[in-house]
């Protein structure tokens, strides 16, 4: 759509970028001060310039907690995203089956977030959760706050339960927009299954899927609430994320300055790690001059 | 020209090479099947405990509740700190869902109407909060809402929401907006309307689903937090997140109620899924990458 | 290649119909010769595109065969049936260049690459876009990506036929034309049965060797353009045909008479005594404007259209349409109109009527 050039429209923005602004950059603001200043409290700073980072960059718990958060986001969406346009492909396309199933996969999506981490804290508790306990009765060792490899397994496995749907939605909004004359083409050319998903089904999820990676990527970069529920980020710090790390140091040990430093560099590598997500993708396909139809 | 053969059969379906076809369909309804199973078992042993004493809790696994009882549900519902922690939660996330949408909803018209000094920028950084961890914000939160004195309050929690509702409203109606021709925003110019009686007679009707799809996603994401709702409350505001800490206590886990007042939280959720679930997948299509 | 028949075939989307008016498509029998440029005409909801998507394999009939060559394919799936199909809205393969589109049924189907290579190469110049082969499908206009669809159709040499769905839909109005020339070329040069789905009666008049006349769920009519135009079988083929259509008047017909009111109007032949609503009809270049004799009319308009002007006038009531030749004069507001005999078509309940013998000069 051809759009007219108004600078008035600005006063339609007005009031998002009050509310916004009011809710980031005051905020922002603080965490910046805090960032070069220390204080020994009473609203006394002084200026530490770039010491803050300087700690927060080679402090190897900061190495160590990105470490396991890239490891952790990167397992996460290489089991959500296949997952997820898996079941979107079997999702019937329309009918009471096709809402019942959506509103189904739509309900982990739903419920607050620390109600999901005590969800998985019971469900897989030895003693009296349905999970646990059937893992001890095959005889399966599985304890998460003593085996680190237990208790990784169940938050990722919690975090696929709560998310891959939202991968679906995605998915399947973008599936249902492909018309009929598609697939109707691919059956006359004899494409296989696998032929139609990847010439007819992917490229037109292309859209969607960005907003998926992208929407899961920020979402599992900054999980907090579910790890510390069913974790607490132990056994040790092995389950200890960027967030979990980050209001530990805040509000466990006060230590402002570097949290506030801390909180910037984790803002910058999730900006800079969404750009570099959103730039190759949107280049995998180099021309990109779309003819209006 | 003869008339339809009444006695003519349906022709037999004898030969069909579709076996292959078939296979493939129900291999991919019983992945479903499972996948849908694999969602709803973790829900059901929390409803499972919610029926269940402490004293059945804690004595083993079984699949029903053996000594059936709503105990822990009356609990919740003859406990004021209990039940107000869902009507402070709820106070303020429709507040906020108000909120949100309304001033999304004129900001998303200009970005999709006009272009303008800095659009895409501006577009950007509001995306931009989107990517903010909340636990970056929940101690800054804490200072500027002490601050302005409005700590403790719904108003606090559904300004502090904002920040991440709002891009997100402004994302998802500026993509129903873009599907509206501006040729109807002409003809009703044209036809003597003011912006105002314009907006709101004729333009909102035509993205109403959209604005009920922004809607649900504000909800569905103010109800989910509770990090930020817990830092910014206290006393007067409890949120159903501080009250469910109540269930550990010197006596130890309080199991049943704890179940309960989780499978509570859920049904707020699944209602407004009900609702809009013909526009869930849509508002996703929509949105603008 | 094959020829493609039609036996008693009918459709229904009802699991139960209850009778003929819940078929989208009453019975047809119908033979489509190999090798034959055909347009299947009629207007929306007539079932031309059921009849379509039964052909092409998408939908399977209520009841009846569908034969490819001698070979029964009414159950087949359709990627047995070895068709092409060009669709309403360009579809092709938006991540793969011209080159692997055009390649794609080839590929699919376990051919050889250089055969592949030739053949591609062979295809691109036949729809002219060898220049475009390593570009991308997906920045390409909307006629460029009709005529990939195209390709991909002819690419396969054993294709039994092409199938049209209203293929110009979303084609610019100065490229429908050229593409049309295109297409009627590329089917004297290379013979493929092309079955060409279209409510546009200039498109099927100018594509097609045979035009299939729809309506309400039946074939009424099939035949060469002349045909259509000269002697439709049905009133819908009369004044859906021919711009502005047929003119029909409700008549009795009395041997080789109509009666029009207390007027008389002489007809081409002898008819015997006809059953229903009878009525004749006559199309607006065959009729002529007298001062003296023929019926009498009341003038209400006239239409400048370019290249002709249309009179549109009043007999009896009934609206009649008269092409007026060049220069032509013309009385304030009544004048008297003249039939051409031998061109007036006679219809009882909207089929056309032979004479029973026919005047010597009427030769039909």
């Amino acid at each position: 759509m051809l759009k007219t050039q108004n600078n008035k429209a600005w006063f339609l923005v007005l009031p998002v970028l009050l509310l916004v602004g009011f809710s980031a950059i005051l905020p922002l603001m603080t965490v910046v001060n805090y960032a070069f200043n220390d204080t020994f409290g009473n609203n006394a700073f002084f200026w530490v310039g770039l010491e803050w980072f300087r700690d927060v960059i080679r402090s190897e718990r900061m190495h160590d907690a990105l470490q396991r958060q890239l490891i952790f986001s990167a397992i996460i969406l290489a089991i959500e995203i296949p997952l997820g346009i898996a079941i979107a492909l079997t999702l019937p396309k329309r009918g009471v089956w096709a809402s019942l199933t959506l509103v189904l996969l739509a309900l982990p999506l739903l419920i607050p977030w620390n109600v999901v981490g005590t969800i998985w804290q019971l469900f897989t508790r030895i003693d009296i959760g349905l999970l646990g306990s059937t893992l001890a009765a095959l005889g399966v060792d599985f304890n998460l706050g003593r085996d680190a490899i237990d208790a990784w397994a169940t938050l990722i496995v919690m975090d696929v339960w709560h998310w891959t749907s939202l991968v679906t939605l995605l998915c399947y909004a973008g599936l249902q927009s492909i018309p009929e004359a598609y697939y109707q083409a691919g059956r006359i050319d004899q494409a296989s299954r696998w032929a139609v998903f990847r010439y007819i089904e992917l490229p037109k999820m292309q859209g969607v899927l960005l907003i998926a990676v992208l929407l899961r990527f920020m979402d599992s970069f900054m999980i907090y609430t579910e790890p510390f529920v069913v974790t607490g980020g132990g056994p040790g710090s092995t389950t200890t994320f960027l967030s979990v790390d980050l209001v530990k140091m805040a509000i466990g040990q006060f230590d402002l300055g570097p949290a506030a430093a801390f909180s910037l560099m984790y803002f910058l590598v999730i900006l800079l790690i969404s750009w570099v997500f959103y730039t190759v993708m949107t280049n995998l396909d180099q021309e990109k001059e779309e003819v209006p139809e | 020209m003869t008339a339809i053969d009444p006695t003519l059969t349906v022709v037999p379906r004898a030969r069909r090479p579709r076996d292959h076809a078939r296979l493939h369909k129900n291999v991919s309804r019983g992945m479903l099947i499972l996948y849908i199973l694999f969602l709803l078992v973790p829900i059901y042993w929390l409803v499972n405990m919610s029926f269940k004493t402490n004293a059945e809790i804690l004595s083993g696994v079984s699949l029903l509740p053996q000594d059936f009882t709503w105990h822990n549900y009356a609990v919740i519902f003859s406990d004021s700190t209990w039940y107000m922690g869902y009507v402070n939660s709820l106070i303020y996330v429709v507040l906020n869902t108000l909120i949100s949408v309304t001033v999304a909803l004129p900001a998303a018209y200009a970005f999709s109407r006009y272009s303008f000094m800095g659009d895409k920028h501006l577009f950007f950084w509001l995306l931009t909060n989107r990517m903010a961890p909340a636990a970056v914000f929940a101690l800054p939160f804490f200072q500027l809402y002490s601050s302005v004195g409005l700590f403790d309050t719904h108003i606090a929690v559904a300004l502090a929401h904002c920040l991440f509702n709002v891009p997100l409203a402004v994302w998802i109606l500026e993509g129903f907006m873009r599907g509206v021709p501006k040729e109807v925003d002409e003809t009703a110019y044209i036809d003597g309307h003011s912006f105002g009686g314009f907006f709101l007679k004729i333009f909102m009707p035509l993205i109403a689903s959209g604005i009920g799809v922004a809607a649900f996603f504000c909800f569905m994401f103010s109800w989910v937090d509770l990090l930020i709702s817990r830092t910014l409350t206290s006393v007067h505001v409890k949120t159903i997140g501080v009250a469910m800490t109540r269930t550990s206590s010197a006596t130890g886990l309080d199991y049943g109620v704890l179940a309960a007042a989780g499978v509570l939280t859920i049904i707020p959720g699944a209602l407004v899924i009900w609702f809009v679930r013909n526009y869930i997948a849509k508002g996703f299509a929509l949105g603008r990458v | 290649m094959a020829k493609i028949t039609l036996s008693n075939l009918a459709h229904t989307y009802f699991p139960y119909p209850r009778g003929e008016q819940d078929y989208a498509l009453k019975t047809i029998d119908l033979t489509w010769d190999d090798g034959g440029a055909y347009a299947l005409l009629g207007a929306s909801g007539c079932g031309k595109s059921t009849l379509l998507n039964l052909i092409s394999g998408l939908r399977r009939p209520s009841q009846g065969r569908i034969l490819f060559g001698d070979g029964d394919v009414t159950d087949a799936p359709t990627a047995e049936r070895n068709i092409a199909q060009v669709f309403q809205f360009p579809v092709v393969y938006d991540t793969m260049t011209v080159r692997e589109n055009l390649a794609f049924p080839l590929r699919n189907r376990g051919m050889k690459k250089d055969y592949i290579q030739s053949r591609v190469d062979q295809v691109a110049q036949m729809i002219g876009m060898e220049d475009t082969l390593s570009r991308k499908a997906r920045g390409l206009t909307a006629d460029a990506k009709q005529k990939i669809s195209l390709g991909r159709g002819m690419v396969r040499e054993d294709v039994n036929a092409i199938l049209f769905d209203e293929p110009l839909t979303v084609i610019d109005p100065h490229l429908k034309w050229e593409l049309r020339t295109q297409l009627k070329k590329l089917h004297q040069d290379f013979g493929h049965t092309m079955i060409y789905v279209t409510h546009d009666q200039t498109e099927a008049l100018t594509f097609a060797d045979k035009v299939v006349v729809m309506h309400d769920g039946r074939i009424v009519q099939v035949g060469t353009p002349e045909e259509l135009f000269e002697r439709p079988a049905h009133t819908f083929v009369g004044y859906f045909i021919g711009s502005p259509g047929m003119n029909l008047l409700d008549a009795v017909i009395d041997s080789d008479v109509a009666r029009i009111g207390e007027h008389k109007v002489p007809l081409g032949g002898t008819f015997g005594p006809l059953t229903g609503r009878t009525q004749i009809g006559i199309r607006p270049e065959h009729v002529t404007v007298s001062r003296t004799g023929g019926l009498p009319a009341t003038i209400l308009r006239v239409d400048d259209v370019g290249r002709h002007r249309i009179l549109r006038a009043e007999v009896a009531g009934a609206p009649v349409a008269v092409v007026l030749p060049e220069g032509a004069e013309l009385p304030a507001d009544s004048c008297r109109l003249i039939f051409q005999p031998e061109k007036i078509g006679v219809f009882a309940d909207d089929w056309r009527m032979a004479p029973e013998h026919p005047k010597d000069r009427s030769g039909s």
